[in-house]
């Protein structure tokens, strides 16, 4: 294999920090030198290499954006979207697992949390000794979360939790789980741990993408959890969760990229060696169309990554900027993925090449996180001020 | 025990190399830098060194545009304390002796225990500085480590692998070790020791201009490769592809 070669048109490197640039480095140079030759073995078994949890840990990648207190490494906002970048580079479910227990998991326990909650938890899941995950989702409520039947009732010094949570990301590995539920007084956060009483994490099997990440179902029947530790005592509302998706998915706006560069890198270096009638597939004009039109997506794509990067270390990043990234770059990383996928012929369709798995992965990428068409409505909102979610 | 750790800023490995208008050496443009990879097993050593002793202070040292800040800084990120960078705008024609006195000048007064050097530079290959700057220290110096054991009394044991074997030396501080492939397994820069990084002094000196007494006279890119030919399919080829291993290629 070549070695990876990322695209970079307009010489965006040189609007990064040296310490940015090295970040981003130290990070696919791990991707490459690590993960790149499990993942596909991981992909097929539908395991994710938790093997790798301590070495993650060790860069440095849980939470890296969170002071340096809690044993994280207090980095800009820039830096986190390259560390982004650059996992999602080698598969979108690493990214996924570094994006629950950093932006889903650690942020809420930061932002939320009492000093007590950030003290015990923090230092465990940036040190990897603890992983955790994020129930949001429901069987019958996804893209509207309001609806949520989950409900915690109140019983002096605790909290009962009853519900279904679908599809959460690490739910069966998570020694802690974020889940958010409804009380008398809106939308409520809780801290649920691993073998609670009622509590129970079977995994989601039989998924074609995203494969190299764990996937579950979070069951709550009458699970008692004591107010004092394990409810978030500042999240109070939808906002909250939907605070934790934004952090997220600044950072899948960046991921998605990483994605997208692999397969361009790949097809890229395919079509210049690949010979068809005679020649180079790069040779004609077909094909160089096509690297064209993802190059200069890609390029678009960077250049919103990295304004919304500086928007957000000044403090102006405001959700519906979010929405616009989130939405745009997971798209065309999905349409350059299946431009790739079919640059490689039959080639394309084999685990022995990169793009097929990433092209089955983005398409979990334009679900999760709010689906496609959730976001252009957002983006419909912030546009004309009119919201439509709902007929009628 | 102080330690110092000598590296390189050389072109990375993917580079295309290309031959400058003058004939002399590298064209510069569009060339990317990275650390020797020798100079990673260096520096990974003197760390792991200062943590098995326990206490100490890694220096990493080295000879370069103002540019090989961003090389020392990677050293510093990965645990190195304090960086010196001789800044020489004529780095790039430097021989191996001028480049081994500059940094004795500067290894002189820090006095250290210990140095580091990786076994050869990927660039001009000549695993020349460090014997050069054991010499010009008037150091113990073993070439080519694959092992180190510090031992009590300021002794130090080191295994070098030649064509005949193992080699095992003994020898005392202060001394030098240019470091092998298989001494260590260079970490990763974390991303908090990026962070902590910024804090680490990185202290520029102008060097005095010591003259070269080597010169390139012309640098030539090798031929390019011929083409390759297919022999023939399956075990049936193995009597041709013999013959042309044996007689054309002349490998076997
Ligand atoms: C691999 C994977 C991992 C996940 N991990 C997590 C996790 O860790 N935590 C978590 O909480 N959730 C997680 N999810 C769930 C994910 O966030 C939801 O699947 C997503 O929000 C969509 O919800 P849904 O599946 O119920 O789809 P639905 O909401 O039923 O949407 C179905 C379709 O209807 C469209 N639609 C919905 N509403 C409207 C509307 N008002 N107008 C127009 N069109 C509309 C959608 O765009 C979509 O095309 C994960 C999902 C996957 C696939």
């Amino acid at each position: 294999m070549q070695p990876y070669k990322a695209l970079d048109y307009l010489d965006l490197d040189s609007e990064f920090s040296q310490d940015e640039r090295m970040v981003r480095d130290t990070v696919r140079a791990w991707v490459s030198d690590r993960f790149l030759p499990v993942v596909t073995e991981h992909f097929e078994a539908g395991t994710f290499p938790h093997h790798l949890t301590p070495e993650l840990a060790e860069l440095g990648v849980f939470g890296p954006n969170l002071p340096e207190e809690y044993g994280c490494a207090g980095l800009n906002n820039v830096a986190y979207g390259l560390i982004c970048q650059e996992l999602e580079r080698g598969d979108s479910g690493l990214r996924s697992y570094v994006s629950v227990q950093g932006s889903l998991v650690m942020y809420p326990i930061f932002a939320w949390g009492s000093d007590e909650q950030k003290k015990h938890w923090l230092p465990k899941l940036a040190a990897g000794k603890a992983i955790g995950s994020f129930g949001l989702t429901e069987p019958d409520f996804g893209s509207n979360p309001g609806g949520m039947a989950s409900r915690a009732r109140k019983d002096g010094d605790s909290w009962i939790l009853n519900g279904r949570k679908m599809w959460i990301t690490n739910g069966t590995i998570a020694d802690v789980s974020v889940v958010w539920a409804r009380a008398e007084d809106g939308i409520r956060g809780f801290l649920v741990e691993k073998g609670m009483p009622g509590f129970s994490a079977p995994e989601q099997k039989h998924k074609w993408s995203l494969r190299a990440s764990v996937t579950s179902e979070l069951v709550l029947e009458d699970v008692r959890v004591k107010e004092a530790t394990h409810m978030l005592p500042k999240a109070k509302g939808l906002k909250c969760p939907l605070g934790c998706l934004t952090q997220a998915r600044y950072g899948i706006a960046w991921g998605a990229l990483g994605a997208a560069l692999a397969c361009f890198d790949e097809a890229l270096s395919y079509s210049k060696s690949r010979i068809v009638f005679d020649k180079p597939l790069a040779a004609y004009q077909i094909p160089q169309k096509k690297l064209a039109d993802m190059g200069t997506q890609i390029t678009l794509g960077q250049l919103m990554a990295l304004r919304m990067g500086r928007l957000k270390d000044e403090g102006r990043l405001q959700p519906h900027h979010v929405n616009m990234g989130k939405r745009n770059n997971v798209h065309i990383a999905l349409e350059i993925a299946r431009t790739c996928r079919d640059m490689l012929g039959a080639n394309g369709i084999s685990l022995e090449y990169q793009v097929g798995r990433h092209m089955t992965n983005l398409e979990s990428v334009y679900t999760y996180e709010g689906t496609h068409d959730i976001h252009t409505l957002a983006i419909g909102e912030a546009l004309t001020g009119i919201p439509a979610y709902r007929v009628g | 025990m102080k330690i110092v750790a000598c590296i390189k800023r050389v072109p990375a490995t993917e580079t295309q190399a290309k031959i400058a208008a003058n004939g002399k050496g590298l064209e510069p443009a569009g060339v990317e830098y990275m650390l020797s990879f020798y100079d990673e097993i260096a520096v990974e050593e003197a760390i792991r060194t200062k943590e098995r002793v326990g206490s100490g202070e890694v220096i990493v040292l080295t000879l370069g545009p103002a540019e090989a800040r961003k090389e020392l800084v990677e050293c510093l990120a990965k645990g190195a304390d304090r960086a010196i960078l001789l800044v020489d705008p004529a780095w790039s024609s430097r021989d191996s002796l001028s480049t081994a006195k500059l940094l004795a000048a500067k290894i002189g007064e820090l006095a250290p225990d210990l140095v580091f050097t990786g076994r050869v530079a990927t660039d001009t290959d000549s695993a020349a500085v460090g014997p050069m700057l054991a010499t010009l220290l008037g150091r113990g110096c073993v070439t080519d480590v694959v092992k180190l054991t510090i031992e009590g009394g300021g002794k130090l044991k080191a295994e070098r692998e030649s064509e005949a074997g193992i080699e095992m030396y003994e020898l005392a501080l202060p001394a030098l070790i240019t470091c092998q492939k298989g001494l260590n397994e260079p970490r990763y820069a974390g991303l908090k020791g990026i962070m902590a990084a910024k804090k680490k002094p990185v202290e520029e000196v102008a060097v005095q201009d010591v003259p070269n007494q080597i010169a390139v006279e012309t640098a030539q890119l090798p031929p390019a490769r011929k083409e390759g030919r297919i022999v023939g399919t399956g075990a049936a080829a193995v009597p041709a592809l013999l013959e042309a291993l044996r007689k054309e290629a002349q490998v076997v």
